[in-house]
């Protein structure tokens, strides 16, 4: 890699040249101010604020914009000399800050950004003080529209454009732009329609000034009162890191925290915005049905009527379901308590999904930050878009890096990048099992080809037959390559993109039916038979609540969502905010999420729920603390003690593909397609959430209309 | 210049498309650019799409993006950024009125003021019979032959009050008055005749060898 020397504030240095200056002036230590540059965008330029001194050039270098290549020793041959905090460069800065600051108003006291702005910080670290040549009136620039979750103050604006450049570049969505040019120019979307992108709430982070705030978050909290609690999302299965900003018992807004390996610095709007829905629709007490309706209780009753209800049922006609949020240690604890009770009838798979067995075989092998390696990629019966955003933008951001081929088999939606369409059919994925499709060719040419299967399409009835399908495809076209990491020259094809946050650490678990035992769909089929008369709900709200016949529910969780509204005994549970919990992400990384507030009322976490009822029905469970649970958990599964981390996949020897999924006829009436049908609304939380219902009226409702005219 | 709007949609037409001639130049511009770069025809685009109707319209804005794969705002940017795209309806003669200094200095005041009193007192804005239009544009370029106007592709120069108002009687009456100087000077010579390289032989004589 051709490097040179430079002399950066007397310190000489040998940068690569493929570094921008601004990033070799930063590896010395010295600290660039910034407004449009950004390391995930490309680089605009226009601030102006990055001025450096390279000594000899008769004006000021933007730092950004000048590659290390660009820059030629002085003539006796010494090393350039850049000056980051000269006369000249603290001038020109100070000129740059004054320029930024003649439009911008003066109402701090009252912006939302007021504490974490750029501008703000900038101005008194590099501006002058009290200084004001500028006596004319203000620019004043009219407020636009940006949809549900972003607020404009366009007044405030510096156009340093980075809310367009993350439009255009990340979400790829390219609906924001700048109209008009000089003193008039504009950041609007396209005739003031709302950004349609899952991803929209990044550019509220992006905003270094408070042109773009968050809405739903507007004047309610300043950041200097809040807390932060680093913690996991669960809102999807990917894991982003999240920041969790709490006041008191609330939590007040939830932001993204970087993480390379999983989101980057992205986050998703249901993420970022579903945290209003923590606050309504709570179980805060137990309740127990009386003569048809809920009534409330203690807990002691609440568990007296369990214990009673157990006495009286025969194992065989008791079952357990896991709901999409659970962590890691309540399912443990949920499954050893059943496994004391002899109950076989345990399922973590609400929307049946055919998986199971090998960890491989339902993991996403190639990892997220492995995606930007492929080069073929087969996307089946997923949604991308919306059933994991921040992995689409990484798919897109391999699209924009290589041109990655990448195909659908039942992709409808756009994806922000060329999808080839090869059809909906099951007889399409036939032919590329076969080998007779020519994208099965492109899959064998290629060095690293991908396989991306949506929990949608094993859902189905011939679900199993189609995994086995996809077992076969990424077998048959070598996806499955050496063992290790993608970074240790590893490469495994296969992937599951799950749409909930528990399922990993659930199947990880074994949280399947035992020998004998009922699925999801026979769990329900037995209650309306008379043959199930118990089921424990561990917030599970997405399988068929209704149709559960008269068996004795017990619900477990924090929403009154369709679970609750259905069950006989109600013990609250927390929400993930509320409690401390490991949650495996679909690439099979353990991580953890933290408790920022306390679950309300007399909700409680919800491993000790079970503990304290295993006590009731004297099964009591051998963990008296979280440190001796997951000492438990660390004992099932020994990945459970290497947070972050993943397990190296081990070659294509390690699993026995053949024995993935199961053959049987496919249903070639049912074309293969996601089964989301609304991002905002799939679990309890985002449907507790106004800002979510919102969103939904917006954009999914809204596109449904237009596409229906 | 002030901040750049499209139309409001009351004023905007219900579709745009290119007519034949149009398409014949539109294919032209095309074909310039290599493919995969065709968005680099879109100030071509717009403005061939501005001498058809004589504004650009919303409907327009969204033939060009469709037609050239771009997202629509890209092509709202360009149209909003080049104030010869006019984003409003106008008449069918448009007269540009340079202000700028020079033409300030030869009182291109009188022009506008003609202009005020002859087409309507507001810039942009259609005359009843939607035959004329004016606006105040900056620098045209025709310093020495200051005060101009442009319409269309014609200059007309060395104007006064006058004269501008025989200009708009002959374009409301839709002739196309004889464009370039209204007193009679051919380019850019003093008004006073020429005065320097007279001599009729220099310009018969061949160039001696040297």
């Amino acid at each position: 890699m051709p490097t040179r020397k430079l002399i950066i504030d007397g310190q000489e240095i040998e940068a690569d040249d493929n570094l921008t200056l601004l990033q070799a002036c930063e590896s010395t230590g010295a600290e660039i101010p910034r407004f449009c540059y950004h390391e995930r965008l490309s680089v605009a330029g226009n601030c102006r604020m990055c001025l450096v001194e390279w000594v000899g050039a008769p004006k000021p270098q933007a730092s950004c914009a000048l590659q290390v290549r660009d820059i030629f020793p002085n003539k006796d041959g010494t090393p350039a000399k850049i000056n980051t905090n000269s006369p000249i460069a603290r001038k020109a800065r100070e000129g740059v800050m004054e320029f930024l600051l003649i439009n911008h108003p003066l109402d701090c006291p009252i912006c939302d950004q007021g504490g974490e702005c750029d501008l703000q910080d900038q101005a008194m670290g590099y501006g002058r003080a009290a200084f004001n040549r500028f006596h004319e009136q203000k620019r004043a620039v009219e407020e636009k529209y940006m949809g549900p979750l972003v607020k404009t103050v366009m007044t405030r604006c510096i156009q340093c454009t980075r809310c367009i450049r993350f439009a255009t570049e990340v979400a790829g969505v390219p609906d924001l732009g700048a109209t008009g040019r000089g003193e008039d120019m504009e950041i609007t979307t396209y005739l003031e329609k709302a950004f349609a992108s899952e991803l929209s709430g990044n550019i509220v982070d992006l905003c270094p000034v408070g042109a773009l705030t968050s809405k739903p978050y507007t004047f309610t909290a300043r950041p200097w009162e809040l807390r932060h609690t680093d913690s996991v999302d669960v809102m999807d299965a990917q894991g982003c890191a999240i920041r969790i900003d709490s006041r008191g018992p609330q939590v007040m807004r939830v932001l993204p925290r970087l993480n390379e390996d999983v989101n980057e610095e992205w986050i998703g709007d249901k993420t970022r915005h579903a945290c209003d829905g923590l606050l309504r629709q709570r179980l805060d007490r137990p309740y127990i049905r009386k003569s048809g309706k809920l009534q409330p209780a203690t807990w002691s009753e609440a568990f007296a009527a369990i214990a009673a209800k157990l006495a009286t049922t025969v194992p065989e006609k008791m079952a357990a379901i896991v709901g999409d949020l659970a962590a890691a240690e309540e399912i443990k604890a949920l499954k050893d308590l059943m496994a004391a009770l002899g109950v076989k009838n345990i399922d973590c798979r609400q929307d049946g999904a055919k998986l199971g067995g090998a960890r491989q075989s339902y993991l996403f092998n190639t990892t997220i930050a492995g995606v930007e390696a492929a080069d073929a990629i087969l996307i089946v019966g997923a949604n991308p878009r919306w059933e994991a955003p921040v992995l689409n933008a990484r798919i897109r951001k391999a699209w924009l890096a290589s041109g990655v081929k990448i195909a659908g088999i039942g992709v409808t939606m756009d994806q922000t990048y060329p999808v080839t369409d090869l059809g909906a059919g099951t007889d399409m994925l036939e032919q590329i099992a076969a080998g007779t499709h020519a994208f099965a060719q492109i899959l064998r040419d290629a060095k690293r080809p991908m396989l991306i299967l949506g929990t949608s399409a094993i859902s189905r009835a011939d679900g199993a037959a189609i995994l086995k399908l996809a077992a076969k495809i990424a077998a048959d076209t070598g996806m499955i390559g050496p063992a290790g990491s993608a970074a240790e020259g590893g490469w495994n094809g296969f992937n599951v993109l799950h749409t909930a946050a528990s399922r990993v650490a659930a199947l990880d678990l074994g949280f399947v039916p035992g020998e004998a035992g009922r699925d999801v769909a026979a769990i329900v089929d037995g209650a309306q038979k008379g043959e199930i008369e118990f089921i424990y709900s561990l917030g599970a709200d997405e399988f068929d609540v209704g149709h559960l016949g008269r068996a004795f529910v017990v619900y477990q969780g924090s929403h009154g969502d369709a679970g609750a509204h259905n069950a006989d005994v109600i013990l609250p549970g927390a929400a993930y905010t509320e409690k401390e919990g490991l949650y495996v992400n679909f690439e099979g990384r353990v991580q953890p999420a933290h408790r920022a507030v306390f679950p309300p009322g007399e909700a409680k976490e919800d491993w000790t729920i079970l503990r304290a009822l295993s006590d009731v029905l004297g099964k009591r469970l051998p963990y008296d603390t979280l440190d001796a649970l997951r000492a438990a958990l660390v004992a099932d599964a020994p990945h459970f003690a290497d947070h972050h981390e993943l397990v190296p996949h081990g070659g294509a020897s390690a699993t026995d593909w053949a024995a993935v999924g199961a053959a049987g006829p496919l249903d070639t009436s049912r074309p293969l397609g996601s089964t989301m049908t609304d991002f905002y609304l799939t679990n309890p939380i985002a449907r507790a959430s106004a800002t979510m219902a919102e969103c939904s009226r917006e954009f999914v409702a809204g596109s449904a209309k237009m596409a229906a005219e | 210049m002030s901040v750049r709007r499209l139309a409001p949609p009351e004023l905007q037409p219900a579709s745009f498309a290119f007519n034949a001639e149009s398409e014949a130049r539109v294919a032209k511009e095309i074909v310039k650019y290599p493919p995969g770069r065709q968005a680099s025809a879109v100030i071509s685009l717009l403005w061939i799409g501005q001498e058809q109707e004589g504004w650009v319209s919303h409907p327009m804005i969204e033939v060009v993006g469709k037609r050239l794969d771009m997202a629509f705002i890209r092509v709202l940017e360009v149209a909003t950024f080049y104030t010869m795209f006019n984003l409003v309806p106008v008449g069918k003669f448009h007269l540009q009125v340079c202000t700028t200094p020079p033409c300030t200095l030869r009182n291109s005041d009188a022009v506008m003021e003609a202009c005020k009193k002859h087409i309507g007192p507001s810039q942009m804005t259609p005359s009843a019979d939607g035959m004329l239009s004016w606006t105040e544009v900056e620098c045209l370029g025709a310093c020495t032959n200051a005060p101009v106007f442009q319409v269309g592709r014609d200059f007309y120069e060395d104007l006064d009050a006058e004269t501008t108002v025989k200009l708009i009687e002959a374009f409301r009456r839709g002739e196309k008055p004889k464009p370039g100087s209204q007193i009679g000077r051919v380019s850019s010579e003093a008004v006073t005749g020429p005065n320097t390289l007279t001599d009729p032989a220099i310009y018969s004589k061949k160039p001696e060898t040297a």
